[in-house]
């Protein structure tokens, strides 16, 4: 039967070794994978600027990016591919809510400027180059609505 | 916010959707770290058998960690915070918290080295509060990518709430099983080594369900599938653990509710964070239900079950000893704890409809979000109905508290 110190010893000894595994994993993803990536080189002041702005108007609030954030509004990773830049830019600066005659949600109208704007796009557009490993999926199907 | 789902944001011109969130769960946090220090705060002192250090700096430790929380709050309205899920405040507050919870920890240990005696419960609750302090840290670094801001913000939150917070809880599980159950302290002890060490294993590489998709390396996709699989097993052992150690013991404490509240937390955390955790963890899974409605099932039965019950169960249990009062049990808690957690279940069950068709419409059929969004608002309703008796018992539970919270001397008098 297991005694009391078998026990402490597993726990001990699990933690030590899944915590040093986990950090060379870090270790590994961080300067091996990550900081060699053709995306990591492309982020310029510009994408910067705009991950600034997502964070200090905290667009995760509603939105996903990779997947992560929360439900209440669409996914963006691929938002440019989607909608286009000129769609995306003009919301933005646009004074009115998003949604505001034709939905019951509304985005708040945030009236960036040329600059501010151009710079979440810069951060959208590189966002969509990221090799996420599949994600967002293809749909497996493409259906059309019943006009 | 489940109104604004059905498409009534009527509240969006004061509290938009966004200000909503990151105060629903920023105070759920909030609660959940005060909840943690006060059970430490009681249950430290007993267990090594030594007065606080400084009863003076826990209040002004509790008096400034409120002040931080509500700033927290009102800085959400007015657009000022950080804007990383679960990361929410803003960084000058970030300094405010790390000085808060150095001196509650060095209170916490400094009674704890001092006692009479160091426990296997106290050490692992010590151990859980010491490396969430720590973890808290990583989750302070700026990285220009957001592939990098994310692998790092996940040591805060994953190694939180699948890791040390899991610490906490079963050192608090602990206390209270041999205090309600009275079987001997070493077999319990024991487990709580076993739980601990299963929570450890498969929690520190469960990580990885959190890389698949933020642009980390593909190897991420096998050791966060194998690991995260193997997750629910220390919710398991610790629902069998509570189960067992309540058949074995030969002491009927009186205290019903703390008992209630103490195996309903082992039971929904295994159903919340364990089974319902298992249900998207898989990479091929989890390709279609990363970022949707899914997950907001599975976190809000995780949360109440892990942590809020434990929460709620060691506050059952403290307040007679603390009043003095001999009352434990009445309606009101036994409505508090049924109510509230139907109410979850149903919740859970609304929000798991919500996100199954979610997944279907938008990422198989290719459907657009928000006309997906049109289609699944009627489950908001059933959430909301739900809701409403889950805020039901939780006011019952903070009634009967208020109600029967001050102390009395009716032990004395009746002895």
């Amino acid at each position: 039967m297991l005694t009391k110190s078998q026990a402490k010893l597993f726990f001990l000894a699990g933690t030590i070794i899944f915590s040093v595994l986990f950090l060379g994993l870090s270790y590994d993803t961080h300067v091996n994978h990550v900081a060699n990536q053709p995306y990591e080189k492309t982020i310029t002041p510009a994408v910067i600027a705009g991950k600034h702005l997502w964070e200090d108007n905290n667009c995760m609030g509603c939105h996903t990016i990779f997947g992560e954030g929360a439900y209440y509004a669409p996914e963006l990773t691929k938002v440019i591919d989607r909608r286009g830049e000129g769609y995306v830019k003009g919301l933005l600066m646009s004074p009115t809510p998003w949604g505001e005659h034709t939905s019951g949600r509304k985005m708040v109208a945030y009236g960036f400027s040329d600059e501010d704007a151009q710079n979440l796009v810069e951060y959208f557009k590189w966002a969509g180059t990221v090799d996420l490993n599949g994600f967002p999926a293809k749909p497996k199907y493409k259906i059309e609505a019943n006009k | 916010m489940g109104f604004a789902h059905m498409g009534m944001d009527g509240l969006h011109d004061f509290i938009p959707f966004n200000t909503a969130r990151a105060v629903h769960t920023n105070l759920l946090v909030c609660w959940l770290l005060l909840g943690f220090m006060g059970s430490a705060y009681y249950i430290i002192p007993e267990e090594s058998q030594n007065e606080l250090f400084s009863p003076k700096l826990a209040y002004i430790q509790l008096i400034s960690f409120l002040a931080v929380g509500v700033t927290a709050v009102i800085a959400y309205h007015l657009n000022w915070w950080e804007g990383r899920k679960f990361l929410e405040i803003p960084r000058p507050l970030d300094y405010l918290v790390v000085v808060n919870v150095l001196a509650f920890l060095y209170n916490i240990l400094m009674t704890l080295f001092k006692g009479k005696k160091q426990t296997t419960t106290s050490l692992v609750l010590a151990m859980g509060l010491l490396f969430a302090a720590l973890l808290y840290l990583p989750g302070m670094i700026w990285f220009d990518s957001q592939t990098l801001d994310s692998f790092y913000r996940w040591y805060v939150v994953h190694l939180w709430v699948e890791g040390v917070w899991e610490l906490i809880m079963g050192g608090i599980l602990a206390f209270l099983l041999i205090k309600i159950t009275g079987v001997d302290r070493e077999v319990i002890e024991k487990w709580l080594y076993v739980i601990v060490g299963l929570t450890f294993l498969s929690g520190i590489l469960g990580t990885g369900h959190h890389y698949y998709y933020i642009g980390a390396p593909s190897y991420w996709l096998w050791i966060g599938g194998i690991f995260s699989a193997l997750e629910p097993l220390a919710f398991l052992a610790m629902a069998l653990f509570a189960l067992n150690m309540y058949r074995k013991g030969e002491k009927k404490h009186p205290n019903k509710a703390a008992l209630n509240w103490t195996l309903g937390a082992a039971i929904t955390s295994f159903v919340g964070a364990g089974l319902l955790g298992a249900a998207h963890t898989l990479p091929n899974v989890n390709l279609y239900t990363h970022g949707t409605l899914v997950t907001a099932m599975h976190g809000h039965m995780a949360f109440w079950g892990a942590y809020a019950m434990i929460v709620l169960a060691i506050i059952a249990y403290a307040m007679p000893n603390l009043t003095g009062r001999k009352l434990y049990d009445n309606n009101m808690t036994r409505y508090a704890f049924w109510l509230s957690n139907i109410g979850m279940i149903g919740m859970t069950v609304a929000f798991g409809v919500a996100g199954v068709a979610q997944v279907y419409m938008e990422r198989i059929l290719g459907v657009d979000f928000m006309e997906t969004q049109k289609e699944i608002e009627p489950h908001f309703l059933v959430l909301v109905l739900c809701a409403t008796g889950f805020t039901t018992g939780v006011i019952l539970y903070i009634v009967n508290f208020f109600q029967h919270g001050k102390p009395t001397d009716e032990a004395l008098v009746s002895e």
